[in-house]
């Protein structure tokens, strides 16, 4: 078990680092599919069995898929986007590496972590989900639908054509 | 529990980095998703640690508002494409001065 985790924590950083660095943004794409696969398999191990399944079909299902069309219907040639300079790349790793180190030494030693005794171990099961989500969280579910039908509109309205925008 | 803390803070890193060096726009929007997913994969560290299910409503949350902005901000790419024909976030300076 304990092996399991360090190699599964070991792919899922590989594979981001994958997604960063690889040169063709198909590539990007499909080690980002790869990434939330492995996450996934996280949440399996975390007692969130729901939430693993829908993670698969949402992101790896839906959102990727779209992220992938956008890429095939613009057709990209890698020689349009431009080099990013060497003192660029240079300042980036510094600056993302002191942002690790930063929030490694922030939360370190902040909160002591202790699992509590006798946890439940039934809490990703869809009833119990559905129980808290309905009763407790049934107002900002409604707000996510007003969410979902403004970010619909919205898409609708950058999608059309320019000059029946400005008209 | 400090192995899935240390994962995420590594991931999310990872996205933040990716979006200082990564120059086409859908790529920096994967980065955005990556460092999402970070996030939720410690609420949902947190959520087995302590036996509550909350953390894991607000993964779907998360989700929700993951989908909406991703579906907003590749309209806005094709918008910007169809405009400068390409997809360089540093060609995308109209409002420089």
């Amino acid at each position: 078990m304990d092996i399991l985790i360090w190699i599964l924590g070991g792919l899922t950083i590989g594979t981001a680092l994958m997604v960063v660095l690889s040169k063709h943004p198909i590539r990007s794409v499909l080690f980002l599919v790869a990434t939330f696969f492995l996450i996934s398999c996280h949440y399996i191990l975390l007692n969130a069995q729901f939430l693993a399944i829908v993670n698969i079909i949402v992101y790896a299902g839906a959102i990727m898929v779209l992220f992938l069309f956008v890429l095939m219907l613009l057709n990209l040639s890698q020689d349009k986007i431009q080099k990013t300079a060497y003192m660029l790349k240079i300042s980036s790793v510094v600056i993302g590496g002191l942002f690790l180190i930063i929030l490694i030494a922030a939360l370190k030693d902040s909160i002591d972590f202790k699992p509590i005794e006798g946890v439940r171990t039934d809490i990703g099961y869809v009833k119990v989900l559905g129980e808290t989500l309905f009763s407790k969280y049934l107002v900002p579910f409604e707000i996510s639908s007003i969410l979902f039908i403004s970010a619909m509109v919205g898409a609708l309205m950058l999608a059309k054509k320019e000059k029946e925008i400005i008209e | 529990m400090d192995y899935y803390l240390i994962l995420c803070i590594i991931l999310f890193s990872i996205g933040a980095f990716g979006m200082l060096i990564r120059k086409n726009m859908i790529v920096l929007l994967m980065c955005i998703e990556l460092m999402l997913n970070s996030v939720n994969l410690l609420l949902v560290a947190f959520s087995a640690y302590y036996g509550s299910s909350d953390p894991q409503i607000f993964v779907f949350f998360t989700v929700v508002v993951a989908a909406a902005e991703a579906t907003v901000g590749l309209s806005i790419i094709i918008m910007a494409y169809r405009y400068l024909k390409t997809t360089d976030i540093s060609l995308f300076n109209n409002l420089k001065g």
